[in-house]
């Protein structure tokens, strides 16, 4: 069955709907509505992001330089990816050519982000599902019960993030939030000290990202068969991508691959992302459908994130995770397409964001003044990242007073929503259709989610056991029966 | 010179005055902190914020408008004027659109300080929302109509320092707003400049410079490290052009 074809019921069938509201182990709010037939054959799977975040709005008429700062608020995980795409725009505005010594400690900055946000996503929100199986228990299917019965590998995790941390805190003033991106560069420097701190730990995380890998491809590796094909589906992937090929988190040209492997598009300049990818908006989503314009929506969705870009990618710049890189690639035929193949890539990343880490620590450009170059005043400025995520775009448009006329933001969750609703309908096609729900079953719909995204709507805050309803109800709205999570974790049904 | 015989006690110290000295011209001489936004030891009183508020002779008074008389008996640091001080400043944060997390004046702003020190956890009234424009009309400088509290600051700076009467308070009531003294009604027809007291003297993110904007870092900013009460009347301005020394 095509997942695509689950995106609306046909026919006037009578259906029962069931909720998973909210999706857990995710920050943000998220929301899966399944319609089921008679004989419970899902008919229907639909991932909603329920908030509405309106940036692009309320950020029109601040002046450009607040930029940022403002946006960077849109998350609480990814902030630093949000403020540096914000700053690359606005650098544009204000016709700047980035010092080396900006560059670079942007550069650091970037790599402690997406370090601590992959360790956050696979150690704390994705690893119990992993290390304990789908279908265990749910009272200790979370970051404690990992601590309680895996504490070296919880304790690496956590190492790993509050490393990733304390670079961010080191660069920015904050270790969430920080302040430090302004027009034309950065607003300090690091200090000596900073530096030869960070320098004496990074050896040790980079031995804990090589364990993570390890631990990624085992987990992956063990149960082969069904991670291979779980929440599996075909797209092309897109993602920035360096002059030579290479990964690129901070800044480069966007490489699409169509799924087969061969390039859609390559080095494409990112202030033309308007002509190579819409936004669609569907009346169920607060979310909009990116696609790749020349495909149309129906075709052209696609993927961004880990999985994209290592397959995109034509070599990873530092070594260990250029050796990760080539075994993630051999153990797959084509481009590996699973959705958990996501976990795996993740944690080649870390470990490349580790080694860039150890690398960039010994410049001592990290330490020069010449932090802020102005140039020629502009009133467009776009900017593109990889975020831990993904593709992130920043658009913005400013008058002649400095106040930003236009905003808009093609977030990384954003261009994974059709991926994340088509892999949903993946695992529902393949493990719900016609079983008898349970909680356990409809926690495999959250770990496809998870596989892609921790953070799926940006800066509400809910980790770990949410209270949560699922509710049986016949077409034509009665209660048929419902299967409830209280805070303490205890299961009632009916 | 100031004399002890005219001397004060604030909260049974002994503070000694100078004639003519308001109560927090005679605290502010002795380093004896009393909240405030729109004093300025520079520009004389106002009276506006009501935030200096203290209690003498059995009346709740503005130290910033209360002459100091012999004798007097000051309190200030009490639990009864702390709280009428809390649900002031809320009433500040309400009557705009203060979004503390991002304005560049964080760390920096009088207000947000005096919230901190005041131990502000909420704003406590019913926010307004009210509709405030941004005049970015002019080349050096901005005017963030949603963070002006109205202190009057920049308005005495311009008249009594730079001469140029930049600004006057228009509108009544809710609807009052800082409004630039041109005939358009917008900053950039006046002889505003960047150079002036005026666009240094402003105690929260009204008046902003269109340049070298979030240039203070984190840990650098006035009251990153220490409370307001603690710095006292030391004040972000005072290095500005023609501030006064620390």
């Amino acid at each position: 069955m095509s997942t695509t074809n689950l995106e609306t019921a046909v026919g006037n069938q009578p259906l029962k709907r069931v909720v998973i509201d909210p999706v857990t182990r995710v920050e943000g709010h998220g929301k899966v509505t399944l319609l089921l037939d008679e004989d419970n054959r899902v008919q229907q799977a639909r991932l909603h992001i329920v908030e509405f975040r309106g940036f692009e709005k309320f950020i029109q008429g601040r002046p450009y330089w607040e930029v940022p700062i403002v946006v960077q608020r849109l998350c609480g995980i990814c902030p630093v990816s949000h403020q540096l795409a914000a700053g690359k725009a606005i650098d544009q505005i204000v016709g700047a050519q980035l010092s080396p010594a900006a560059t670079k400690l942007r550069r650091l900055l970037h790599w402690g982000q997406v370090l601590q946000s992959h360790a956050l996503h696979f150690f704390h929100l994705a690893s119990p599902d992993l290390l304990f199986g789908f279908d265990s228990e749910v009272q200790k299917r979370n970051i404690f019960g990992v601590i309680a019965e895996h504490p070296t590998v919880a304790l690496e995790g956590v190492q790993i993030r509050r490393y990733g941390q304390e670079i961010i805190k080191a660069i920015s003033g904050k270790k969430i939030h920080g302040v430090v991106v302004m027009p034309g560069g950065m607003n300090k420097a690091m200090k000596p000290e900073e530096v030869k701190t960070l320098a004496a730990g990074i050896g040790e995380i980079v031995g804990f990202c090589v364990k993570a890998v390890a631990l990624a491809k085992r987990l992956y590796q063990e149960h082969r068969n069904r991670h291979e094909a779980f929440g599996r589906i075909e797209s092309p992937f897109l993602g920035l991508i360096g002059p030579d090929g290479e990964l690129e988190l901070y800044d480069g040209g966007i490489r699409v691959k169509e799924a087969d492997g061969s390039r859609f598009v390559d080095q494409y300049p990112c202030n033309d992302y308007m002509h190579l990818v819409r936004e669609q908006v569907k009346n169920w989503s607060y979310m909009k459908f990116p696609y790749l314009i020349d495909k149309g929506p129906e075709y052209g969705w696609y993927r961004v994130g880990p999985l994209a870009r290592l397959n995109n990618c034509d070599r990873i710049t530092t070594p260990l995770a250029e050796a990760e890189r080539v075994g993630f690639l051999a153990a797959h035929q084509g481009l590996p397409q699973g959705a958990l193949a996501y976990h795996w890539a993740r944690m080649i990343e870390a470990l490349h964001c580790a080694e860039a880490i150890r690398e960039m620590l010994g410049d001592p450009d990290l330490m020069s003044d010449d932090l802020v170059r102005i140039g020629e005043r502009h009133f467009e400025g776009i900017g593109v990242i990889e975020a831990p995520r993904g593709t992130l775009f920043h658009h913005y448009e400013v008058n002649d007073e400095g106040l930003v006329t236009r905003a808009n933001l093609i977030v990384s969750t954003t261009s994974n929503n059709q991926a994340m609703n088509e892999s949903i309908r993946r695992v529902a096609i393949d493990r719900l259709n016609g079983a008898n729900l349970t909680p356990e079953l409809l926690n495999e719909i959250e770990v496809a989610i998870r596989a892609y995204d921790p953070c799926l709507s940006c800066a509400t805050h809910a980790v770990g056991r949410m209270p949560l309803v699922v509710e049986l109800e016949a077409a034509d709205g009665t209660r048929v029966g419902a299967i409830s999570r209280d805070e303490a974790g205890t299961i009632a049904i009916g | 010179m100031t004399d002890q015989a005219l001397g004060i006690t604030i909260d049974g110290a002994a503070v000694p005055c100078q004639a003519g000295d308001t109560v927090i011209d005679a605290a502010h001489r002795a380093g004896v902190y009393i909240p405030h936004l729109c004093f300025h030891p520079e520009f004389g009183p106002h009276g506006s914020c009501r935030l200096c508020m203290v209690k003498a002779g059995g009346r709740y008074v503005a130290a910033c408008t209360t002459p100091a008389t012999p004798g007097m008996s000051v309190e200030s640091d009490t639990a009864e004027i702390k709280e009428l001080r809390l649900r002031i400043t809320q009433m500040l944060f309400v009557d705009g659109n203060h979004f503390c997390p991002a304005c560049e004046q964080s760390g920096q702003c009088q207000l947000q300080a005096t919230a901190y020190g005041l131990g502000m956890q909420d704003l406590h009234f019913s926010p307004s929302y009210p509709k405030k424009a941004v005049d970015a009309s002019h080349d050096e400088m901005l005017l963030d109509r949603d963070r002006c509290i109205q202190c009057n600051l920049c308005v005495r700076a311009s008249d009594r320092v730079d001469g140029k009467h930049v600004f006057s308070l228009g509108g009544r009531g809710i609807e009052t707003r800082l409004m630039p003294n041109s005939a358009s009604g917008l900053l950039r027809d006046t002889e505003f400049s960047a150079e002036d007291r005026a666009a240094h003297v402003c105690p929260v993110g009204a008046l902003l410079f269109k340049h070298d904007n979030y240039a203070r870092p984190i840990g650098r900013r006035l009251y990153d490290r220490t409370s307001i009460d603690r710095i006292g009347n030391r004040r972000a301005d005072d290095a500005a052009p023609g501030g006064s020394a620390p």
